[in-house]
């Protein structure tokens, strides 16, 4: 006896089992005749979504339920397009797997490896055919000829520069300057302390100079809350507190994580929330993060009242606000 | 019939004459392909590509990618007289003025989510059965290739409506552009033209969007099915399949008509999807304003583990020279995505590596019987999932009453804790599998079936395989761990150095399984009981 381990021999294809639909003639025409209703269900189909095209008004609505009110129009044409595609795939299914050929076949693979004498062969081709040339020896062509190539990739490089203005101090600056009067957005009304009530928060932008357009580029630097807190409830440095009036705090709405509008007050907690990465920040402590993954807090802005009583920036922002990026110094 | 024949043939004799394709097409139409389900993954993705391609050609008739301001004038009524981009406006007027136009825009993106979770599921499916191994490494390069353009291909598309939602996505995009060291605020200002929003981002998304990526799609995915054609598919282990054979059906007929329906069934089960389930709906959100955003802002799914990554990433910026690093962008944004794809793109090197096995493949391994890569494999989805959780962590809040708070810190810490737990985990449930298969070969299946014996004891009746079904279990090959010689000729100490131990302390981990019963055993086991 041998101590050779035998493993499970492989007992070849299992023997072919015939369909109903092969031994029996009659299961074969209904299969050909399921084949052919499926056909027709789909050409039926196509006509419903004809019909619902041409037909169905398309403020037609109904109430289907789980659907809620639904428009028949989208729905006869939708529908009638997917059962249209549907029963043409399913009777071609159905056709291949009832009435064509069943019997599994068995192919041979080739190798992929070419013979040792072709792959030798190759190899002294290229050495000769390189060597022809003088690929090996010439090696100053074939350097220049690197630079050259390399080099020449720089061309469509530089064709890419007017695709935009170079930044500059561009992600530095907002329209914020000193006096600049708080408006509504939307409404573009200068706003007065007595027209927020504690608790209150509003967006606002800076008043448009005469002739001036605003651009969305604009609101995405310029966008500011405004929040009223009673007084007592800061908790901030003395310079800090001096940019709130009477309780009113503003912030840049630019989330300095990515530049989502940070639009979540939560009044109880006076928490400011971003719903874009959930950064959190305390309007108490002048937006210090409490939570969430932005590294600063959000910009304040140093507010007053001007002669008529309408909130205006004391300064600009002192910092840029918005996502950071490379040149940003703090 | 003779006349159709006759016409047939002529037709062909032209083709032939000018080409020589008689010869080729004549081997080739009856070429065998296996049968399996997990097989028409892989056609889903395809088949979806086309729907876009169609869906969105006729959404192209009237979008119009600009950033122009418009006054909409269309019938939507709450959104009348209010001031938006022209590809806003266009989108609504897809929507409610063109007939059919929102049942296509529709399609298209359930089209779009079915392209990406087909290929995750094709993936997967060629991951788990180890199908990437020797000679099929080029195509699984491509395969991820697709992936990575399939999620900036999906993104650019849900952006151009510039819509409320859509634009908070490109306002995150250019938040990482700009987080790039040295060149990020450089890089942004060339792709906006400007300052965010600017007015040529979405005319220039729209040229990459339908013209270069589809183009590049297109082109990946003829090599992609040409190198499948070429190098025959792989087939699953079973009697009378070798990994020197094609097992299945010939293309003509049966392959032409199922996989032919198939598309229909696909095309059908989208459009049904588009007529009766709405997505995307932008007219509930309103054009983009950088100063407004709405609650439970999402990505699709495919962006939605990035999203959960960035969410869960600690709040770490370095300040020093006068410059800026967002690590909290940068690691989550780039960073770790980049090491992910990359060992992804290299796994099947990695593997053969580790394993020294550089034959080739055409068997499919039975995920149980490669315990370490079907671990692997678990590993990777489970952290995948933990931060696609963290991404909708508002959602899960709001809908589960807990806390964001609670979220992000169990994904915080799960995202590390997790992926280990679920490789040892997996690799056990392997390891038992293996076991239970063992056990079936050699004692057969549980029946269920309990006989009381003449003195009264109970057995359970085991139910012994059919040939078949024992060769299908124990036909896998097993290999053996690496050797790493510990002098070499010259007797000097450990020639592969550190690189050696670790190689071989891999490959130990890869061969770790149950010995396959053989036919010696169960012999054995036959004669004891006698």
């Amino acid at each position: 006896m041998s101590n050779e381990i035998a493993k499970f021999q492989d007992p070849g294809l299992p023997e072919h089992v015939h369909r109903k639909s092969d031994v029996d003639p009659k299961a074969a025409d209904r299969a050909e005749r399921q084949v052919a209703v499926l056909f027709v269900l789909s050409a039926l189909s196509t006509v419903l979504a004809i019909y619902s095209y041409i037909f169905i008004p398309d403020d037609r609505f109904f109430f289907l339920p789980i659907m809620g009110d639904t428009n028949a129009h989208q729905l006869g044409l939708g529908l009638g397009m997917a059962f249209a595609l549907l029963f043409i795939g399913l009777g071609l299914v159905h056709w291949a797997k009832t009435l064509m050929p069943d019997t599994e076949v068995i192919a041979e693979r080739h190798e992929f490896r070419s013979p040792d004498e072709d792959r030798a062969e190759f190899v002294s081709t290229v050495k000769t055919q390189a060597g022809a040339a003088g690929l090996g020896r010439r090696s100053l062509i074939k350097r220049t000829l690197g630079l050259a190539l390399g080099i020449s990739a720089l061309t469509p490089l530089v064709l890419l520069r007017d695709l935009g203005p170079l930044p500059k101090k561009e992600l530095e600056k907002t329209s914020w300057k000193k006096g600049t009067r708080l408006v509504t957005d939307p409404g573009n009304r200068p706003i007065r302390p007595e027209d927020l009530e504690v608790g209150a928060v509003a967006q606002v932008l800076p008043e448009l100079v005469e002739g001036q357009e605003r651009t969305l580029a604009d609101i995405g630097k310029d966008a500011v809350l405004l929040i009223r807190l009673r007084p007592s409830e800061f908790q901030l440095d003395a310079e800090r507190l001096s940019w709130t009036h009477d309780g009113i705090i503003a912030f840049s709405k630019i989330c300095s994580h990515m530049g989502c509008a940070v639009a979540l007050y939560e009044q109880q907690t006076k928490h400011l929330l971003c719903p874009c990465h959930q950064s959190t920040f305390d309007v108490t402590r002048a937006a210090k993060v409490i939570f969430g993954p932005s590294a600063r807090p959000l910009p304040q802005l140093a507010i007053t009242v001007d002669n008529d009583g309408y909130l205006v920036a004391q300064q600009p922002f002192t910092e840029s606000v918005g996502p950071s990026y490379w040149e940003r110094s703090s | 019939m003779k006349k159709t024949e006759r016409i047939a043939g002529n037709v062909a004799g032209y083709v032939d004459d000018r080409t020589g394709a008689a010869k080729w097409l004549r081997k080739n139409l009856t070429k065998v392909f296996p049968d399996h389900w997990s097989f028409m993954l892989g056609e889903i993705v395809l088949y979806s590509f086309i729907i876009l391609l169609l869906s969105g050609t006729f959404l192209t008739f009237w979008f119009d990618p600009s950033q122009r301001d418009v006054i909409y004038q269309g019938s939507y009524e709450p959104l009348k007289n209010i001031e938006m981009s022209a590809s806003y406006a266009s989108t609504l007027h897809i929507s409610f003025d063109v007939r059919g136009g929102l049942l296509m825009r529709q399609i298209h993106h359930w089209a779009a989510l079915i392209f990406m979770a087909g290929m995750i599921a094709h993936l997967m499916r060629i991951f788990f059965t180890g199908a990437f191994r020797k000679p099929r490494e080029a195509n699984w390069l491509i395969g991820v290739g697709l992936v990575t353009l399939g999620i900036v291909e999906g993104f650019l598309g849900y952006s151009l409506p510039d819509d409320l939602l859509s634009g908070t996505g490109i306002r995150i995009a250019e938040a990482i552009i700009q987080a790039l060291p040295v060149v990020g605020s450089y890089l942004a200002f060339f792709a906006f033209g400007g300052a965010f929003p600017g007015h040529v981002f979405i005319p220039r998304i729209y040229t990459v969007h339908v013209l270069l990526l589809p183009g590049i799609f297109l082109a990946l995915i003829t090599v992609h099915l040409m190198l499948v054609w070429y190098q025959k598919h792989t087939q699953y282990p079973g009697p009378g399949r070798t990994e020197k054979n094609v097992v299945g059906y010939p293309l003509m007929p049966i392959y032409m008509a199922k996989a032919g329906g198939f598309f229909f069934i696909v095309f059908g089960v989208t459009a049904f999807l588009g007529a009766v389930a709405s997505i995307n709906p932008i007219w509930l959100y309103g054009p983009y304003n950088p100063g407004q955003i709405s609650a439970g802002s999402q990505p699709d799914f495919y962006m939605g583990w990035l999203d959960g990554l960035v969410r869960m990433a600690p709040p770490i910026e370095t300040h020093a020279f006068g410059h800026t690093i967002s690590w909290n962008i940068l690691i989550p944004g780039l960073i770790v995505p980049g090491i992910l794809f990359t060992l992804m793109a290299l796994y099947p090197f990695i593997e053969s590596w580790m394993t020294g096995d550089k034959s080739e493949h055409h068997l499919l391994d039975r995920p149980r019987n490669n315990p370490n890569r079907t671990a692997i494999g678990a590993m990777s989805l489970s952290f995948i999932l933990v931060v696609l959780i963290n991404g909708g962590n508002d959602i899960i809040a709001t809908h589960f009453a807990l806390t964001i708070n609670q979220i992000m810190w169990f994904t915080r810490i799960g995202v590390l804790v997790i992926p280990p737990l679920v490789f040892v985990i997996t690799k056990r449930i392997c390891l038992s599998l293996q076991r239970a298969d063992r056990e079936k070969v050699l004692h057969g299946r549980e029946t269920g079936r309990l006989v009381m014996l003449p003195h009264g004891e109970f057995i359970e009746v085991h139910e012994e395989l059919t040939p078949a079904q024992k060769f299908t279990l124990t036909q896998h090959e097993q290999r053996e761990a690496l050797d790493v010689p510990a002098t070499d000729s010259n007797g000097v100490l450990n020639p592969q150095g550190l690189k050696g131990k670790i190689r071989a302390r891999f490959s130990q981990a890869h061969v770790e399984q149950v010995a396959a019963p053989t036919q010696t055993e169960a012999k054995a086991l036959e004669s004891g009981h006698h």
